[in-house]
């Protein structure tokens, strides 16, 4: 399946390609991105990494990590 | 997987494994710093409190939850700003604390480098070679300090988090700083002199991915942006290898942390005397560990310039 993840941080859209069931933190993976330092939304709602996505769903990717 | 006390959809996993809905997380989130602002007695009767806002989501969230309990309190709340003039970034997180003041009707302070200094930090690091975050902050504390006491304050609250805290200790002590950890915890410690307005960090048990998330279910008016000048920091640097490390190992910051706490009134003891700002700046009457503040030896370099 395919998800569709916007990354806020870079405004960046990305298509990622997914094993049905995958979750929240495969999608992760996939990104490279460590969960301890971004929040995952779909529909304005957060998720936690066990959620798992469906076939074209769009996620955005908050970082929450802050310089200064 | 579904919250451990309502059986709905979770926004959050504890680090026991509980998942937590929206409404038992911000439970759980404004519980924990009640109880960190408690233990600690960051707040009394009698109290003036001037909160720190930067308009991002920390210093949002730490003045949100003080503007509640202080209202319940009787203590007065002001919030205080610095503008210290960064381009593409400070603008955009001003409006922000603006709109969050207006909104919850707290009177709202802003003091600018180039008021009070007569420099931006972008100009000024235009003539200087110096790490971008070591000028800023300097001036930024030496601000926050001195606009909270002008302004009454008997205390004065940051949204420090436990990433930042953490972070600073590891710095402090790879950079053989160890004396300057004196200075953290969650509250600075008695009297050193009379300028200095007592600082608390009610934030400082949360996490913090926590804090941005408690921010975003409360749907503040935060700009999730960054400090053009953050990118390459020791600081941020640092932040990336104990997020690292937290994913592997969850709770190595709270660790972090604790281990210090529990050292921390030794330390204090032991540097008691020794660099720590005790004198007054001869130039602007600020507490100082030598003859001029760290400001003041900054505005100094401006006019050698100058000349
Ligand atoms: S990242 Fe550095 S320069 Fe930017 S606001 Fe923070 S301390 Fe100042
Ligand atoms: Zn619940
Ligand atoms: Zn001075």
């Amino acid at each position: 399946m395919q998800v569709i993840a916007h990354i806020e941080r870079t405004k960046k859209t990305t298509k990622v390609e997914l094993p049905a069931k995958a979750t929240v933190k495969h999608l992760l993976e996939k990104l490279a991105v460590n969960p301890v330092t971004v929040l995952v939304t779909r529909d304005q709602k957060v998720l936690i990494e066990t959620q798992e996505l469906k076939d074209k769903d769009t996620v955005k990717i908050l970082s929450v990590v802050s310089g200064g | 997987m579904a919250c451990k006390k309502c059986q709905t959809e979770p926004v959050y996993v504890l680090q026991n494994h509980a998942p937590l809905c929206k409404q038992h997380y911000l439970h759980y989130f404004e519980k924990k710093v009640l109880k960190t602002i408690r233990t600690y007695k960051m707040l009394e009767k009698g109290d003036i409190l001037v909160s720190a806002l930067s308009g991002g989501k920390d210093s949002m969230t730490c003045l949100y939850l003080l503007h509640q309990y202080c209202q319940k309190q009787g203590i007065p709340v002001k919030a205080l700003a610095i503008d210290e003039g960064i381009e593409k970034y400070r603008e955009q997180t001003l409006k922000d604390a603006a709109t969050f003041c207006k909104t919850y009707k707290i009177p709202l302070t802003v003091l600018s480098f180039k008021k009070m200094f007569g420099f931006t930090l972008d100009s000024y690091l235009k003539d200087h070679k110096m790490n971008p975050c070591t000028a800023c902050g300097i001036s930024r504390r030496y601000l926050i300090n001195r606009g909270a006491r002008e302004l009454g304050a008997t205390k004065v609250a940051t949204g420090h988090n436990l990433d930042d805290e953490a972070q600073t200790l590891l710095m402090n002590q790879f950079k053989g700083n160890i004396s300057l950890s004196a200075k953290l915890g969650p509250m600075t410690g008695a009297l050193m002199h009379k300028q200095f307005v007592r600082r608390i960090k009610p934030l400082y048990f949360m996490t913090e991915k926590e804090v941005a998330l408690y921010a975003v279910l409360m749907e503040f008016p935060v700009t999730f942006v960054e400090c053009p000048n953050a990118e390459g920091a020791f600081r941020l640097q640092l932040g990336e290898v104990l997020n690292t490390w937290e994913q592997k190992y969850p709770g190595t910051k709270q660790g972090i942390v604790n281990s210090f706490l529990e050292i921390l009134p030794s330390l204090r003891e032991q540097f008691k005397s020794t660099k720590q700002a005790i004198g007054t700046c001869e130039s602007c009457g600020e507490p100082a560990a030598k003859t001029l503040c760290r400001t003041c030896e900054l505005l100094e370099k401006i006019k050698v310039k100058k000349k």
